[in-house]
């Protein structure tokens, strides 16, 4: 059981590491979208709240677990979505502009 | 079966990873968020496969109308209001944390099989996802204006946070040793405790500081998200809320430094009111004189320049005057005139956010600099047009050691060979505090609404 935990923690101080190695490089013009998509990453709590939707039975419980299931839903679909729109608008000079 | 799910879950992981790597450049950055979300999508699909004993009718619905409100309103958010929707959605993924750990210890404990372990991974999820959600939540109503934007301070508000605080820990113990269902008046009273530290902590923060509050909430959803990878052994979730918790981290550590400002100073600080106190007057005893230009002048200048850089501040995006800027970088282009942009870190009310606004108004992203790559080219630059920013210019953040803004890290603007500041009136700007650059030979001032000025200057220049 420990050994179980102990391995988990493995896996965050090695992601925070990958993590912070990663974000360091990102400049700041792409700072918006950086903070908009891993906004919509940690939308994946939604593999979280089916998980529990599956496991409870109390009337409380299912209201609780839909209630998560949605929030996440927005954050995961908002985040990936609004991410998309501010990317779709960095171009070069070189890139056509569509109307004008 | 939990094999698919295990490798799914790792495919997720590499997706996410590759995504943000993608991130680090413009020209690939919209596949990198693909790439991300296509991450997602397995992992979504994996855990459909491994858990559907619960009613689908119910949470398919739930899905498909979380899928299209959140489309909807993403498609719809003015890239003004950036900040409030990424605050918004940044709150919905802290109170889905929550609400999975409140569910999944509430149903432990009515089955008895709680343990202290899982216990103390459920409560700091609820304590950090709450705080997330109710701060996210009240940074949203006052970015969206809602409420006023200013500081909201009372006299025992330091005091206050930290008795709750501490409340909430002693009860989070209690609940963890205990473990029974009989617990559930204390669980709620711990959620309630943790929603209303979510507001206090945002409350006392005003207008200019939000990028930081910002990405500090980002981070909070990010270490609630890990928290709950712990609960429920989910190694996706811990990987993916340890991504997001470094980057909140970073870009929260980016912004206090930009502003020259240690992050307990924006949180305990109250900022408007303590710069007021210690900043009035510091150029009183240069008496300079402000010279004035006509748009006129202003035409002339820039049309006869090789060199300009333009320094856009949020006043630049209040007034929604990106699209007459990027029609003078145009019409200073036929000319032969070099525009480019010098960006501060923190113009806008988030990281990154003036870039979006200049790329909305189809600014090339290659003409944006940052402000390191920027400051070296002053010496060299005839004229900078500076637009609707005024505490990133001031050069009393390195010259005058009594400064609030001493240290702070600002634009050189003041070494180049002329300055021209686009400003409504003499008014110091949000921290008020005078700013030396306006009484400096060099510099000449067009007072008016930004737009407005753009707009003459530009049917000017056709003239010239």
């Amino acid at each position: 059981m420990l050994s179980h935990l102990l391995i988990e923690v493995y896996i965050f101080v090695l992601a925070v590491f990958v993590g912070f190695q990663l974000i360091s490089k990102v400049p700041s013009v792409l700072h918006t979208p950086l903070m908009s998509a891993t906004n919509a990453i940690h939308g994946v709590i939604l593999v979280g709240a089916i998980a529990l939707a599956s496991s409870v039975h109390g009337t409380l419980d299912v209201v609780i677990a839909v209630a998560a299931v949605f929030l996440a839903t927005l954050n995961v679909v908002g985040g990936y979505v609004v991410t998309d729109r501010i990317l779709g608008m960095f171009k070069t000079k070189s890139a056509e502009r569509p109307t004008e | 079966m939990n094999t698919v799910l295990e490798v799914g879950y790792l495919l997720t992981a590499v997706l996410f990873i590759m995504g943000v790597m993608r991130l680090r450049s413009p020209a690939t950055a919209r596949s990198g968020n693909l790439t991300a979300a296509s991450g997602m999508v397995i992992a979504f699909i994996v855990t459909v496969l491994r858990y559907h004993s619960y009613s689908w009718l119910l949470i398919g619905v739930t899905i498909i109308v979380g899928a299209f409100v959140g489309t909807y309103a993403a498609k719809k958010v003015r890239m003004t209001a950036m900040p409030q929707m990424v605050a918004l959605f940044n709150g919905m993924g802290g109170g889905a944390a929550s609400l999975i750990s409140i569910g999944a210890l509430h149903s432990s404990w009515s089955h008895g099989i709680s343990t202290p372990g899982s216990s103390i991974s459920a409560l700091l999820t609820i304590l950090i996802g709450s705080i997330s959600f109710t701060g996210s939540l009240l940074a949203f109503i006052k970015l969206q204006e809602l409420i006023t934007g200013r500081p909201i301070t009372f006299g025992a508000q330091k005091l206050l946070n930290g008795i709750l605080l501490a409340l909430a820990v002693v009860l989070g113990i209690a609940m963890a040793i205990s473990g029974g269902s009989h617990d559930f008046l204390v669980l709620t009273i711990y959620v309630i405790i943790s929603a209303v530290l979510g507001v206090l902590v945002v409350l006392p923060i005003g207008g200019a500081d939000m990028p930081v509050v910002i990405s500090l909430l980002n981070a909070f959803t990010g270490l609630a998200a890990a928290a709950t990878g712990f609960l429920l052994t989910n190694n996706v979730l811990i990987i993916a809320g340890a991504l997001v918790g470094a980057s909140g981290t970073i870009l929260t550590q980016a912004m206090s430094r930009a502003m020259n400002r240690p992050i307990q100073n924006i949180l305990f600080g109250a900022f408007g009111k303590v710069a007021a106190g210690g900043g009035g007057g510091t150029v009183g005893d240069a008496d300079g004189v402000v010279q004035t230009a006509t748009v006129e002048d202003v035409a002339t200048i820039l049309a006869y320049s090789r060199n300009v850089v333009v320094v856009p501040g949020y006043g630049l995006a209040v007034a929604r005057a990106q699209q007459e800027v990027r029609q003078l970088m145009e019409k200073l282009g036929q000319r032969g005139v070099t525009v480019r942009f010098g960006i501060h870190p923190v113009a806008g009310r988030m990281p990154g956010h003036m870039n979006v606004l200049l790329a909305e108004a189809d600014v090339p992203y290659d003409s944006l600099f940052e402000m390191d790559a920027i400051n070296p080219q002053f010496p060299q630059t005839d004229v900078v047009l500076v637009i609707g920013a005024n505490d990133v210019t001031n050069p009393a953040a390195r010259n005058q050691p009594g400064s609030p803004l001493y240290g702070m890290p600002i634009l050189n603007v003041d070494q180049a060979q002329r300055v021209i500041v686009l400003k409504r009136s003499m008014n110091p700007g949000f921290a008020g505090i005078d700013n030396p650059l306006y009484i400096n030979p060099k510099t000449s001032m067009l007072f008016g609404d930004a737009k407005a000025s753009l707009t003459r200057l530009l049917r000017e220049l056709d003239e010239v």
